[in-house]
């Protein structure tokens, strides 16, 4: 026995106060690795003595990221722990940072949707779209632009806000322990990609949506191809139903979780699914209208507690609108020109 | 985004008598509103806007125009090196309002709007870490983009880009017949 204890504590026999497994009896190496607490029953009477400040012991901070698994490698949280609880929580970002305004201050206007890109390259043609206008409107020419420019811009804008979606669900659910969603997600996400693929010639960081227009006009059958990926993903939305929001374990991970209120969400200034999520109605697509947004038919998806499950349901009903609105786009796209035509 | 309804003008100059708002000279361009305050104006200004029901701040940026010192601006606002940039939104109004502030390089310090709209204390570190503008009263003013030891501050017009030396510079000699025209 004595033996063991100067193994653990580093007997002057041992090297570096361990022996070799090998060495070990199957009781020792237990004793070694099993989680035995290596003090004497004095020794942690002793340790019940001290005093302890209550408050400071209820609380731990804990470090998580930048290389934890599920951050996906670009976050650090600082964060502060009672019990599962997080009480506060501080962010370190940046490590994605490669520096997208300094490259910007070299490139001219058509360059620079090459850069705008792959600002997040989960939703590209988004980002596309924006520097789009914000140049053209610079230029001013926004009152030039082709209809079936406008027209394309939205339906891919409404596909890519799909395929967003559908990773956030795909990443999520993951996260989350529903690891079967991951494969569904990126399946259904895949399709949309497909799409684009068809379209711009990549599955991301298209480069399509350029000042002026778009860079190509649509392939031969792409009615077809788009008839078929309705069809396709709105079955596919009622299995996420069935999978994840009607699920019990689902449910208790993300009722009540991460409350945002709507004060705390306009102060904070976010938007999107976060301040919808709060309940707060603000959609730019239907409250400051950009596109032909202002002639389409679609509801604003709001929550009512803000919390994480508020947040998960307005993207899948997001979804969902989506759908409506590339197919209202469908039936309305005008043929014509795709780009201005001044060079 | 912004009203759909607007014109484009440049920035004119100014008329007889200048327009302002809440006492800040105001020149609309591109049909949004744009309100130029001092540094002294900044915070009480921005305190009306809150006031008024422009309940969120969605951008504070900052520009550094160091290479152009002539850009137009109305009569009255000196021209100063920085030059940081809120953009307010009223979702009630649906109007946007954008604020220009001068800050000259000598001395690039302006107060935190941190007490008014918390949603700035990460726009703010940005700038600082990108501009390296100060905001006083700012709760955790630290680089938040950059690493903790980094030198100079990147989105400075006079911050030396560097380069990668370039290791690749002629076809790879194992297959330099490859490269000659066959015969």
């Amino acid at each position: 026995m004595t033996a063991i204890v100067d193994t653990i504590r580093g007997g002057s026999d041992a090297p570096q106060g361990l022996k070799a497994r090998s060495e070990l009896t199957a009781r020792e190496l237990m004793r070694e690795v099993g989680s035995v607490l290596r003090m004497s029953e004095a020794d942690v009477a002793k340790l019940g003595e001290i005093p302890v400040d209550p408050s400071e012991d209820q609380t731990m901070i804990i470090n998580m990221g930048p290389q934890h698994p599920s951050t996906h490698g670009v976050l650090r949280l600082m964060l502060e722990l009672q019990g599962e609880t997080v009480l506060r929580c501080k962010p370190i970002i940046g490590y994605l940072h490669t520096g997208m305004e300094k490259t910007g201050e070299t490139l001219t206007y058509m360059q620079g949707g090459t850069n705008v890109t792959r600002i997040d390259y989960v939703s590209p043609l988004n980002n596309e779209l924006v520097f789009s206008l914000a140049v053209e409107k610079l230029l001013g020419i926004e009152d030039d632009i082709p209809e079936r420019a406008v027209w394309m811009r939205m339906l891919l804008s409404e596909l890519n806000r799909m395929s967003s979606h559908l990773l956030f669900l795909a990443t999520n659910g993951m996260d989350l322990g529903a690891v079967s969603m991951m494969i569904y997600g990126w399946r259904e996400r895949e399709e949309v990609l497909r799409f684009f693929q068809k379209v711009t010639g990549l599955r991301m960081n298209h480069n399509f949506i350029r000042p002026g227009g778009v860079a190509a006009d649509l392939p031969a059958g792409w009615r077809d191809d788009i008839l078929r990926l309705l069809d396709l993903i709105a079955p596919r939305l009622d299995e996420y139903d069935t999978l994840m929001t009607g699920q019990p374990i689902w449910r208790e991970r993300l009722q009540g979780v991460g409350v945002v209120t709507a004060q705390e969400a306009i102060a904070l200034g976010a938007t999107g699914p976060i301040l919808r999520g709060a309940g707060v109605p603000w959609d730019l697509r239907r409250d400051q209208p950009y596109l032909r947004y202002s002639e389409l038919d679609f509801d604003v998806i709001v929550g009512s507690y803000g919390d994480a499950f508020d947040r998960y349901a307005i993207r899948l009903n997001e979804v969902r609108e989506s759908m409506k609105l590339v197919g209202q786009i469908l039936d309305r796209m005008p043929g014509g020109i795709y780009r201005i035509q001044d060079k | 985004m912004t009203d759909t309804s607007e014109e484009h003008q440049p920035e004119v100059a100014a008329p007889a008598e200048p327009p302002t708002m809440y006492g800040a000279r105001r020149a609309d361009v591109y049909g949004q509103i744009v309100l130029h305050v001092t540094r002294e104006q900044y915070v009480p200004v921005i305190k009306q806007l809150l006031d008024d029901g422009h309940e969120m701040c969605i951008d504070l940026t900052a520009v550094d125009y160091l290479a152009f010192p002539t850009r137009t601006l109305p009569d009255g606002i000196v021209a100063e090196r920085f030059e940081i940039i809120v953009n307010l939104l009223s979702m009630g109004a649906r109007r946007r309002v954008r604020l220009r502030v001068q800050v000259p390089g000598d001395d690039p310090v302006v107060p935190t709007l941190f007490d008014l709209y918390p949603g700035t204390e990460a726009f703010e570190r940005e700038v600082y870490d990108m501009f390296g503008i100060t905001f006083t009263d700012h709760p955790d003013l630290t680089r938040i983009l950059m690493p903790e030891d980094w030198e100079g501050y990147p989105l400075r017009k006079d911050y030396e880009v560097g380069e990668i030396p370039v290791q690749f510079t002629s076809p790879n000699p194992g297959h330099a017949d490859r490269m000659e025209p066959r015969p």
